[in-house]
């Protein structure tokens, strides 16, 4: 289990909660370095001077109340909020060290590594094949070969190749709602992306559904760093290594999992884990 | 008196005014359809002289000629249906690309009035485009559009012939004109209704804006395009005033743009007052008929993939 490993590596220190609490910068290089992150939507601030870091090859959930800015920020990470009308961010996303909001950087090369799935599950109308190729296709790529073979390693890491190698030139919106998602992570995947960012990926799936993409992200996780958004507690607790905790705008706590949901240190985050909020 | 009677008092009461309400709305959509019926019934009572005197024979003959009471109306056909299409190949191509840079590309403080200028544009109403194509359109079509059309492309049969500035190209011109709007407007709001998570899944696989739209937002559109299309199709088909001031009324067939023209609706307007005689009138009354049942059918289709279109978005 996913929690037991990250117990593993942090065990002996997660006794002293404040030595686990800084670990993450001790061990593992960040991948992400988000500084003072504001994000406005017209006059209202819906994201206040995070600060976070996403530490690579592994798991970061964002979890939260509704409302509480999770999905905001984690737009923030890859430039989406550049066409949403009337959304401004300020402050800073450095990927490898260099920020992605500088003047100068393009939002498009910058989405190409890191890739994105959404709250509800979003295929094209168009066959399984010419889903999971779309991004190759855009970036250039024409070679029939070398498109089949991403399209085939794609399903493959996104655990969808058996359930569709027969059927590849079949309509997207044939597939289930959990196939569909994965068919999402596995179009995200042929970009070949550094980073996955997943908003509540399982939020309008079923259980069955729920616990094949978690499976997943488990396994995702040894080729790419995740960040992920969810409203359900129990499933930042089994996937994730990190979390971090939003409320009204502001990033309350952060941590290795284990010790936000074992020892945390703010009231507030006790809490909402102990589902005295929403 | 006790509650409870009281309260089933009031539900009665309650209950028939529902009923009543439901009679009068039933009664009010009872009425269209009825008007519907009753309009389709009288117009073909009112051909029936002509459907038996030339069967389908009126489709295809080309003789209308109240003199000899000759009533052929292949031409009028003929011209409806190519001054329509000019006006939809143009209209829908122009529509279209109006439609996604209102939707996709222009900012909000743009796309509002330039959206409010369009539609504006659709309640103008048609006798002052015929009027203005009829001034300025067809003396510049004879002057100096068809000239240069003739000049380039006077190889191809459709654009030879002498120009006389009313005709076939000036009736397609005026009709874009006025359905612009109606493929612009609709359009857009199919456009509009392709849902965000479309755009966002191309956007996040690091698709420029431009391949967003064509590769994505515009295929998904598709149908509610062609939609969009048909319906302004329905409208070139029916338009009337302006068509019958600038196509130059010749019930003939020519191979040249250029050339006079006459369409099912012009005629009817251009006639109906000096028709005489039963079967005159009753012809007028089929080319009626015919209209009816294509504008039916056009815009029937149009809806269905509106309908289809903006419910799947």
């Amino acid at each position: 289990m996913v929690t037991g490993r990250a117990l593993g590596t942090f065990g002996s220190i997660a006794a002293n909660a404040d030595l686990a609490r800084r670990a993450p910068e001790i061990e593992v290089a960040p991948k992400l370095r988000v500084e003072k992150l504001d994000v406005h939507y017209g006059a209202f601030q819906a994201i206040k001077s995070a600060s976070l870091d996403v530490p690579e090859n592994r798991v970061t959930a964002l979890i939260g109340p509704s409302g509480c800015g999770k999905s905001t920020f984690i737009r923030a990470l890859n430039r989406m909020h550049d066409v949403t009308p009337g959304a401004r961010v300020r402050g800073r996303v450095m990927l490898d060290g260099e920020d992605i909001y500088a003047p100068g950087v393009d939002p498009v090369s910058i989405r190409h590594r890191i890739g994105m799935v959404f709250q509800r599950p979003n295929p094209f109308p168009k066959a399984i094949y010419d889903n999971v190729v779309y991004g190759p296709r855009v970036h250039g790529m024409r070679d029939r070969a070398q498109l089949d073979a991403i399209c085939e390693r794609s399903l493959r890491r996104a655990a969808l190749w058996n359930e569709v190698k027969n059927r590849l030139d079949r309509s997207a919106l044939d597939l289930s709602g959990g196939q569909q998602q994965r068919l999402c992570i596995a179009r995200c995947l042929a970009v070949d992306p550094e980073v996955l960012l997943m908003d509540e990926p399982a939020s309008s799936l079923d259980p069955i559904a729920t616990s094949k993409i978690e499976d997943l992200i488990a396994e995702l996780k040894a080729d790419f760093t995740v960040v992920i958004v969810t409203h359900s507690m129990q499933q930042a607790a089994r996937i994730s290594d990190f979390t971090a905790f939003f409320l009204s705008g502001s990033l309350i706590e952060t941590g290795t999992t284990v010790s936000i949901f074992t020892q945390p240190k703010d009231k507030r985050t006790e809490d909402y884990i102990t589902g005295r909020y929403g | 008196m006790d509650q409870p009677a009281q309260r089933r008092r009031r539900y009665a009461a309650v209950a028939a005014t529902d009923r009543a309400f439901l009679v009068a709305v039933y009664a009010a959509v009872g009425l269209f359809v009825l008007l519907v019926a009753l309009l389709f019934a009288s117009l073909v009572h009112g051909s029936w002289p002509s459907l038996r005197e030339f069967g389908f024979r009126f489709l295809w003959t080309s003789q209308w000629n109240p003199v000899t009471n000759q009533f052929g109306a292949l031409p009028l056909i003929f011209g409806t249906l190519v001054s329509s299409f000019i006006a939809i190949l143009l209209a829908g191509v122009v529509g279209v690309l109006a439609a996604a840079f209102l939707a996709e590309f222009a900012p909000r403080w743009l796309a509002r009035p330039l959206s409010f200028i369009i539609e504006l544009l659709a309640a103008v109403p048609s006798v002052v485009f015929g009027l203005w194509g009829l001034f300025v359109l067809a003396p510049a079509v004879r002057t100096s559009i068809g000239p240069f059309l003739q000049k380039t492309l006077g190889f191809l049969p459709i654009f030879g012939g002498p120009i006389y500035g009313v005709g076939l190209l000036t009736a397609g011109l005026v009709l874009a004109l006025m359905i612009l709007p109606t493929v612009t407007a609709i359009s857009r709001e199919v456009i509009s209704a392709i849902a965000r998570d479309q755009r966002e899944a191309a956007m996040a696989l690091g698709a420029t804006k431009w391949e967003t739209v064509a590769g994505v937002v515009l295929p998904a559109a598709r149908v509610g395009i062609f939609g969009a299309i048909v319906l302004a199709l329905g409208r070139a088909l029916g338009e009337t005033i302006a068509t019958t001031m600038v196509i130059g009324n010749r019930p003939e067939i020519a191979a040249s743009l250029f050339a006079p023209s006459y369409t099912l609706a012009s005629v009817i307007a251009n006639e109906f007052t000096e028709a005489n005689g039963k079967i005159y009138v009753s012809a007028l009354v089929e080319l009626g008929l015919l209209l009816f049942l294509v504008s039916f059918v056009v815009n029937g289709f149009a809806r269905i993939l509106l309908y289809t279109a903006l419910r799947r978005g």
